[in-house]
């Protein structure tokens, strides 16, 4: 743990330590607490989503559809706030939770049971979800003025300083730590993903352990969609599109490997905390806002160069230990 | 009526103990090919039963059975005299099976504990792992093996050995009756081999049941109480080691005499064709310097990790050296690609021949034009009709068996995919062909053919290098050896130095060598 | 020579037979049932003009899936395409601005076309990066560039004798367009089928490293693949630009995905070694036919994409189900 804290972690903690130090430079403001509890709510659902990304990278999959499960679950719990609009919020929060879940199953379903490649079965779910909003719609906006305000208040409610929105992205940055350090479906996941034919010997069901990954992933896409619409107050068919790009980059600049096996949540938390503060110092530091594609394409770049030049395993080094040796 | 065609299965004097496991009537089938067809085994308390056989004999299968990770079709498992099912791996490991298995099976980014305990960890409060009484375990497991690591490390950092201990390790965290060891001295330098017997003596103190399957006879002979032959899927003898001999073993392995003889040959040895000089790598290998001629057998000898392939690999392109010139029929050659070795006349057989050899989903006939496009092709423009022609030409002569030249490699045998993998290269006509291991791994019967064909080729003139780590392999075949011994060459033998003495002191680095 | 004891010949099915029992041969009759079904659903379509129209669905697409096609095959990808439209599409717009004349903008937009995919190729292929994480980040990278050249402003005033490429017609109803496509298409395949170069792209997309190990030089075979897809992402960017007359930084924006579908779609493993051209030139009509057809129908072309997701999915999904439940 320390070790891998020391190399890829740290790196990145201190990257973004440099990041705000130079933003802080010219514009103090940016680094005040009110300031930094703004950007990490702002954060809070890229947070969400890249744990989950993370977790399916962990095992060799790719899961391009998580933009689209928010969109379509987020509208799936507007609708029925709209039909019922005293339904209590914990059901609305589990039917988020359980739909997402449910929609992450069904990509599951189709790597483990059928063996199709995560990137074309998640490519072909991404579209297919957008595309039944729309059908659930007929391509119509649901509007702040129709959702209830209980529904619309949850993320803002703000709880000893800190919205629910970021309380959330906390808590599933506590618990996905423990998950995946102490239990024994966390450890799976690194297993499955590092060494697919050794898991299989240690009785490890690799695709089985995908299919959670991938319901893991759709549960906090879904819980995600809910706080999404509901902050934005908006459910439309292209809510987040191509979110699901900026979510693999956190990922890639938090050190996960897409090759499988290496990553984890404090690293996902750090790669999406790092495009968030860009996107949120943008607009501070006078640059235009249509900067931030660009920067986040070239953090993405120069994270996978690093990320490789540190994976890189030595050769045996024969003369070296010859040298010791005498 | 149906007749069943059996083998005579030789029985020994077995023991009158109950077997701690045995299993009777187990046949497996895989699509097209029966791996197992109604084997049994039967392994004793405190006692060690090898399992031998050729390459397709059918012990991996039976060990895969023996783990939960296939199922049989017929026949069934026993512990203590019951009748046990083995659904998963889990379920194997909870009665008591463990097994090290031929590849070691681990995982780089996990700590070392965690390796040992994946799947079984200790679990505390709320069923989440408990890492302290994990760690603490794992140090005892370790140092009960005479491991000196540390739980906390990350496996990826450890060396070839110590991972080797790790996974000795893990099969010893369960509470095992069972100890399968699949080939467990294969990637082993002399003394980790040796720390590897006094653990299966210890095992056998304890009483646990130990199930032994290696090639290296001399091992065999040497810690196995008992044995069990498997040929062809199905068990052909069994008895005590010590009513049987080493000729009465591979007779049984392989249904006939074979001797252990190997081919004449011409020495018919020509004009200088490859001059090395000066080679060096930064971390692998320096200073290499040799000469070879037609005809010529040249072996390189050396423990594992001396720098041999390191050095070939560099040779043929695959790794830059830093510095030293090569030399072909007398004209200075610049290799810095395998495409350029391969132009120049140098060829490279592999040591892992299914991921570097052959290219499984393409037919035979691409397979074996792939180096030689440039010759059966006009201006990038594919011929067909002449790849076949070449294709027929060099798969001809090696009597290569397949339903068409235009069959996927992967649907041949592992014979017939290393002919054509041999054809490939023959029909680069080549100078100089590098032979990484070429028997590593291979039973008997197909060693003999390798070592026929390679007498053959030395005889057509073509210069061979042989990379080999079998002693009696290097003296019966090599004209010459080169000794390397970390990253340097630590002796040059002719013909009549070459002795097991030789070879093992000066690859051990021992003085007084060769006085 | 001796007699050899056990024949071996050179084929068992001859290249036609193959043929036939192929991917390709399946899809070809899907289109056909699509074509059909069209016919029968709506009344303009069978109308040459109609159908000329519907060929601008795919043309500019198909053109750069030829090179991903071959890509993919090689075992890598490339997601910065439309990225690379965008960049190729801005340049041009930008050079419009100074006087550059239609040979100028032409050679400029294949120009950055290349050059986006070298960049690439040198990230893989020189550094050995994993292809799908750097061409995610270039794609970023390349529009990127575009936003922070235009934001939310747009080029126009491309000269009159630009619009020839996108809007232009070669005899009757045939665009010009539809022809480079057609040119395009047939070269892509003689490329694949027909070279030692296309050979070498099959072997390493089945075992780069048993490529390598047989003189393959793979490095170079892929990055070469991954100008040629920069290339044809320039050619598609005069021919889109050309068409709309305009250049935004959303231009082609999501292309990459149906641009990997097309070539799935034509039965290219998306874990490489196999596909062929013939197969993405079907699959480009099959989705061309299908998006004219719905829209025809006065479908949205949202719903059309849930039509292309599932096509996608169950064109793998069907023969892995229909070999798990058919009786032994």
């Amino acid at each position: 743990m320390k070790r891998i804290l020391a190399s890829r972690e740290l790196l990145l903690l201190v990257a973004i330590g440099l990041l705000l130090g130079l933003i802080s430079l010219r514009f103090p403001a940016f680094i005040a607490p009110s300031k930094l509890v703004d950007v990490f709510n702002d954060t809070s659902p890229l947070i969400l989503l890249a744990i989950g990304q993370m977790i399916v990278i962990l095992t060799k999959c790719i899961d391009l559809s998580v933009a689209a499960n928010l969109a379509l679950t987020g509208m799936v719990v507007s609708l029925i706030n709209l039909a019922a609009p005293g339904l209590p919020i914990t059901v609305i929060l589990a039917v988020a939770i359980g739909f997402g879940a449910l929609l992450g199953m069904f990509n599951g379903i189709l790597v483990w049971k059928l063996a199709i490649p995560p990137i074309v079965v998640t490519l072909g779910t991404m579209t297919i979800f957008r595309g039944v909003i729309f059908l659930l719609t007929d391509g119509k906006w649901v509007n702040s003025h129709e959702m209830s305000d209980a529904f619309k208040a949850v993320p803002r409610t703000v709880i000893a300083g800190l919205p629910v929105l970021s309380w959330i992205a906390i808590a599933a940055v506590i618990l996905f730590t423990v998950v995946m350090t102490r239990t024994s479906l966390g450890r799976a996941f690194y297993a499955a993903g590092g060494n697919p034919h050794a898991a299989t010997y240690a009785g490890i069901n690799v695709g089985r352990t995908q299919f959670w990954a991938f319901t893991i992933s759709g549960a906090l896409a879904g819980l995600t969609g809910y706080l999404w619409v509901s902050r934005f107050a908006v459910a439309y068919v292209d809510v987040a599109g191509g979110f699901e790009l900026t979510v693999v980059a956190a990922c890639v600049i938090g050190g996960v490997s897409i090759m499988g096996g290496i990553g984890s949540v404090p690293g996902a938390l750090l790669g999406a905390l790092f495009l968030g503060i860009i996107a949120n110092a943008l607009p501070v530091v006078n640059i235009s806002p249509f900067w931030q594609m660009a920067i986040s394409g070239g953090a993405i770049i120069i994270a996978v160069v690093l990320n490789a030049q540190a994976n890189r395993t030595p050769g045996r080094i024969i003369l070296k230990r010859a040298e010791h040796a005498t | 009526m149906q007749l069943e065609l059996r083998p005579d299965v030789s029985v020994y004097a077995a023991p009158d103990v109950v077997p701690l496991l045995s299993i009777s009537g187990v046949t497996k089938t895989f699509p097209g090919v029966r791996a197992l067809s109604d084997v049994s085994l039967k392994l004793y308390p405190g006692k060690v039963t090898a399992l031998v056989g050729e390459n397709g004999a059918g012990k991996s299968t039976v060990v895969k059975v023996l783990t939960g990770i296939y199922q049989p079709d017929d026949g069934e498992v026993r512990i203590d005299g019951r009748p046990v099912r083995f659904p998963t791996p889990q379920s194997a490991e909870s009665a008591g099976v463990t097994a090290i298995h031929q590849e070691t099976v681990l995982f780089d980014e996990l700590s070392v504990a965690e390796n040992i305990f994946l799947g079984h960890a200790p679990k505390g409060r709320f069923g989440l792992i408990d890492k302290d009484t994990m760690a603490a375990r794992a140090r005892e497991i370790l140092s009960d093996i005479g491991a000196k690591i540390e739980p906390g490390a990350t496996l990826k950092d450890l060396g070839t050995a110590n991972k080797h201990l790790v996974a000795i390790a893990r099969a010893l965290s369960i509470d095992a009756r069972v100890v399968i060891m699949d080939e467990p001295s294969a990637a082993l330098s002399h003394t980790e081999i040796e720390e590897l017997y006094e653990l299966v003596e210890e095992l056998k103190r304890q009483g646990k049941a130990i199930l032994f399957i290696s090639h290296k006879f001399e091992e065999i002979f040497r810690i196995a109480d008992f044995f069990t032959v498997y040929r062809d899927g199905q068990m052909v003898g069994e008895g005590a080691i010590s009513d049987v001999s080493e000729p009465e073993l591979v007779k049984m392995m392989v249904g006939r005499d074979v001797s252990q003889i190997f081919p004449e040959r011409d020495h018919n040895i020509g004009d200088e064709i490859l001059v090395v000089d000066k080679y060096e790598h930064p971390t692998e290998f320096a200073d290499i310097g040799f000469t070879l001629r037609r005809g010529e057998i040249l072996g390189f000898y050396g423990l594992v990790g001396a720098g041999r392939s390191e050095f070939m690999q560099a040779l043929f392109g695959i790794t830059r050296p830093s510095g030293g010139t090569v030399k072909i029929d007398g004209a200075p050659v610049t290799i810095h690609s395998p495409a350029d070795a391969v132009k120049s006349g140098i060829v490279y057989v592999p040591e892992d021949r299914g991921r570097q050899g052959a290219i499984g989903a393409l037919p035979i006939f691409q397979n074996v034009t792939l180096p030689s496009l440039a010759r059966t092709s006009r201006k990038g423009f594919l011929k067909l009709a002449e790849e076949f022609k070449l294709t027929r030409e060099y798969t001809e002569r090696l009597e290569l068996r397949a339903a068409s030249l235009d069959t996927d490699v992967s649907n041949l045998s592992g014979g017939n995919q290393q002919k054509v993998v041999i054809a490939k290269w023959l029909a680069t006509q080549p100078k100089v062909i590098i032979l990484d291991e070429p028997t590593k791994g291979i039973d008997i019967g197909s060693k003999a053919a390798v070592h026929e064909f390679m007498a053959e080729l030395s005889d057509q003139g073509l210069a061979v290098i042989m990379i080999s780590s079998e002693i009696p392999e290097i003296i019966g075949m090599s004209d010459r050896v080169i000794v390397m011994r970390e990253g340097r060459i630590a002796a040059e033998l002719d013909r009549a130095n070459i002795t097991p003495e030789t070879l093992v002191s000066h690859a051990a680095g021992i003085r007084e060598a060769g006085l | 020579m001796s007699t050899a004891s056990h024949f071996v010949p050179d084929r068992l099915q001859t290249p036609l037979e193959r043929r036939l029992k192929s991917w390709e041969s399946l899809l070809m009759l899907v289109a056909i049932g699509i074509f059909i079904a069209n016919s029968f659903a709506s009344p303009y379509f069978l109308n040459a003009w109609n159908l000329s129209d519907a060929t601008f669905n795919f043309t500019e697409k198909a053109m750069i899936a030829f090179a991903m096609a071959l890509l993919i095959i090689s075992g890598e990808i490339d997601l910065s395409v439309a990225a690379i439209i965008a960049l190729a599409s801005t340049a041009m717009g930008a050079a419009v601005q100074v006087g550059v004349g239609t040979p100028g903008l032409v050679l400029i937009g294949l120009s950055v076309g290349l050059l986006c995919g070298a960049f690439n190729g040198i990230l893989v292929t020189g550094l050995g990066l994993p292809s799908i994480v750097v061409t995610i980040g270039t794609m970023s990278l390349f529009r990127g560039i575009s936003f922070i050249i235009l934001g939310d402003q747009a080029y126009r005033g491309y000269p009159s004798d630009f619009a020839f490429f996108g809007q232009g017609y070669v005899w009757w109803v045939i665009s010009f367009e539809f022809v480079l496509f057609a040119i395009i298409a047939a070269i892509y395949a003689v490329i694949l089928h027909m070279t030692n170069f296309g050979r070498a792209v099959y072997a390493i997309g089945n075992n780069a490293t048993g490529a390598l190990f047989s003189g393959i030089r793979v490095a170079r075979v892929k990055f070469i693949v991954f100008l040629m897809t920069g290339l044809m992402s320039g050619v598609a960017a005069v021919c889109l630009t050309s068409r709309l007359g305009s250049t935004r930084p959303s231009i082609a924006f999501g292309w990459e995905l149906e641009i990997v579908t097309m070539v799935v779609l034509g039965g290219v493993s998306i874990l490489g070694g196999s596909g062929s051209i013939p197969g993405v030139v079907i699959a480009a009509f099959v989705m061309g036919l299908v998006t004219f057809g719905l829209g025809l129908l006065n479908v949205p072309g949202i719903v059309m994409s849930i039509v292309i997701g599932a096509l996608l999915i169950s064109v793998i999904a069907l023969p892995r189900l229909w070999a798990m439940w058919r009786p032994r």
